[in-house]
């Protein structure tokens, strides 16, 4: 990817609108001086954009940290509730994501992907003793965050190698190279690691694709609960190719594809869950 | 080192017969190392008669540290006296504002707009100079080591810790002790109580051993629970710092406005009744203007 580019990209998100249900939640709770900070902590999570801006602003420059952190609770202790209520309202202030774009991208499906990948990386990590649940929820959460960046700011491009991958049914990484030059994985590596995320988080957001995929107990969750989450089409983000688990992966959660969506039982709930925060 | 209080009022400027032993003006503390560098604690109202007694000793370079951007402690600034003298220096450091996205300069910029105040930055005689500072990030003031750390109020706070040939002190800023969102049971609590602990151990890191401790002591345990999230401590919060901090010394301040002089008393009396004086300290003292303590 050219620098000009990812500095485009880049700066294109401080401008970009979160999604339209947060938004509303956001207007809808802070409008009460006495705001619960549990019920908007909620909010925040479950939106990718509202959750890259408000720990882009912890990890950046200014506050040096010795460690980055991964969690909005842990930004809401560090900053203090009411700057990170502040930040939310400023993020709401720009206004909604649109229901359509030039890309034909369903924000709405995409964000039921996007909560149900990350609640059940959540739920594979708390399987292992080496995987933090909550860091494999924030990485679930934001693993195709590269692909609400194109649908706003390359459509064109993006709506090509959406099309090309649904035609081919093959994967949108490579129909994302081969149109863009860059797949959703880069791109939102790109943007984390710029924002001084932490590198696990980074790694997780790039290595995503079978063939170049890593070893890590993060990127064993949240690439197991992206392609149970695509499996069982809970929601779609515009990836119809579904991988196998390399034996690796399969080895630390013990289990293929098929078993491990056996043993995580009924789902039905989480899918729900999503459901609700997706709709306005 | 000496430290003089210039304001010990919290909130709004409370002048009149019922606050005159303790004082009416908005947080300023005055900080002299042994080598008589100048060090300022915000720029409430009490920055400004402390202004006046810096013409007898001019040119001056006045270190001045804000804890927070609200109004009362920085109100002062636009009269700080020597700004408006040709050789002086005021040299303002502060914290990065995420929400405004801007630095310390903002604290200024924002009261010296037409609307408001008649002079403008351009036109003022001083030299001005504006410092970001980071977290735990420590600055050379002379002989002194200053240090912000992270509080927690509804706005980013700095509580800063300063040490010169020994000795220390540590202001606050306004502060809450940082409280749990979640209820024991729910899913997070365990994570967010191991963020707070977290936080708790590094105020106390950043107070430990200090010679002075000087506290957000704004309500009573009784006063608290209306009060809780409003980004203040009580008087027991800070006792409780000075003692785990192994402080010496701890000045309680950052007084209710409504508070008279008498009321004050008498709630700090009840407050060393329920706290008894241990052996090895530390000592505790209403903050009144104009009181200075060497140390």
């Amino acid at each position: 990817m050219s620098p000009e580019l990812s500095l485009k990209l880049a700066a294109a998100v401080d401008g970009m609108p979160a999604f339209p249900k947060s938004v509303q939640k956001i207007l809808e709770l802070t409008r009460d001086v006495n705001c619960s900070p549990k019920d908007l902590v909620q909010v925040i999570d479950k939106d990718p954009v509202v959750t890259v801006k408000v720990l882009r602003v912890v990890n950046s420059a200014y506050y040096s940290l010795p460690k980055q952190i991964t969690s909005i609770n842990h930004a809401v202790v560090y900053l203090g509730f009411n700057t990170i209520k502040n930040l939310a309202l400023s993020i709401a202030a720009i206004g909604m994501l649109p229901a359509s774009n030039a890309a034909g991208f369903d924000g709405a499906q995409y964000l039921i992907h996007s909560l149900s990948t990350a609640a059940i990386a959540k739920q594979l990590a708390l399987r292992l003793d080496d995987a933090d649940p909550m860091d494999c929820f924030i990485a679930g959460l934001l693993h195709d965050f590269g692909k609400v960046v194109f649908a706003q700011f390359m459509p064109t491009e993006f709506r090509k190698a959406l099309e090309t991958s649904q035609w081919n049914e093959s994967s949108l990484h490579l129909a994302l190279r081969d149109v863009i030059g860059a797949d959703h994985a880069v791109v939102g590596a790109m943007l984390v690691e710029k924002w001084r995320f932490p590198a696990d988080l980074v790694e997780t957001i790039r290595y995503q694709y079978g063939p170049e995929i890593k070893d890590t107990p993060m990127i064993a969750c949240v690439f197991a609960a992206n392609q149970i989450s695509k499996k069982l089409e809970f929601g779609f983000a515009g990836n119809p190719y579904i991988e196998q688990l390399p034996p690796a992966i399969a080895q630390r959660l013990g289990g293929t594809l098929d078993e491990l969506i056996v043993s995580l039982g009924d789902l039905a709930p989480l899918l729900e869950e999503a459901k609700i925060f997706s709709k306005v | 080192m000496k430290v003089r209080f210039w304001g010990v009022r919290g909130s709004i400027a409370s002048p009149g017969p019922s606050t005159v032993r303790y004082g009416g003006n908005t947080t300023c503390i005055e900080i002299r190392t042994d080598n008589n560098e100048l060090i300022i604690l915000d720029a409430g109202t009490g920055i400004f008669p402390l202004s006046q007694t810096l013409l007898a000793e001019l040119p001056v370079t006045a270190n001045v540290f804000i804890s927070h951007s609200h109004w009362d402690h920085i109100q002062g600034l636009p009269f700080f006296i020597p700004n408006f003298i040709p050789g002086n220096t005021l040299r303002l450091h502060g914290a990065f504002d995420p929400v405004s996205g801007k630095g310390v300069e903002q604290v200024m910029a924002v009261q010296l707009q037409y609307s408001y105040f008649p002079v403008r930055e351009a036109e003022m005689k001083a030299r001005m100079e504006y410092v970001t500072l980071a977290p735990e990030q420590s600055l050379q003031i002379g002989s002194a080591t200053v240090t912000p750390f992270l509080m927690n109020h509804p706005v980013i706070d700095f509580g800063y810790r300063i040490e010169a040939n020994g000795k220390s002190v540590f202001f606050t800023g306004d502060h809450e002790p940082p409280l749990n969102i979640y209820e024991p049971g729910d899913e997070s609590y365990d994570e967010y109580q191991g963020f707070i602990d977290e936080k708790a151990h590094s105020i106390l890191r950043a107070m430990h051993g200090v010679d002075v401790l000087i506290a957000d002591s704004s309500y009573t345990e009784a006063e608290y629970p209306a009060k809780k999230g409003w980004g203040h401590g009580t008087f027991n919060s800070s006792i409780a710092y000075a003692k785990a901090a192994g402080a010496k010394m701890l000045f309680c301040t950052h007084h209710e406005p409504t508070r008279s002089d008498d009321a004050l008393e008498a709630a700090f009396r009840q407050v060393l009744l329920d706290n008894p004086p241990l052996a090895g300290g530390p000592q505790v003292r209403l903050a009144r203007e104009g009181e200075t303590y060497e140390f």
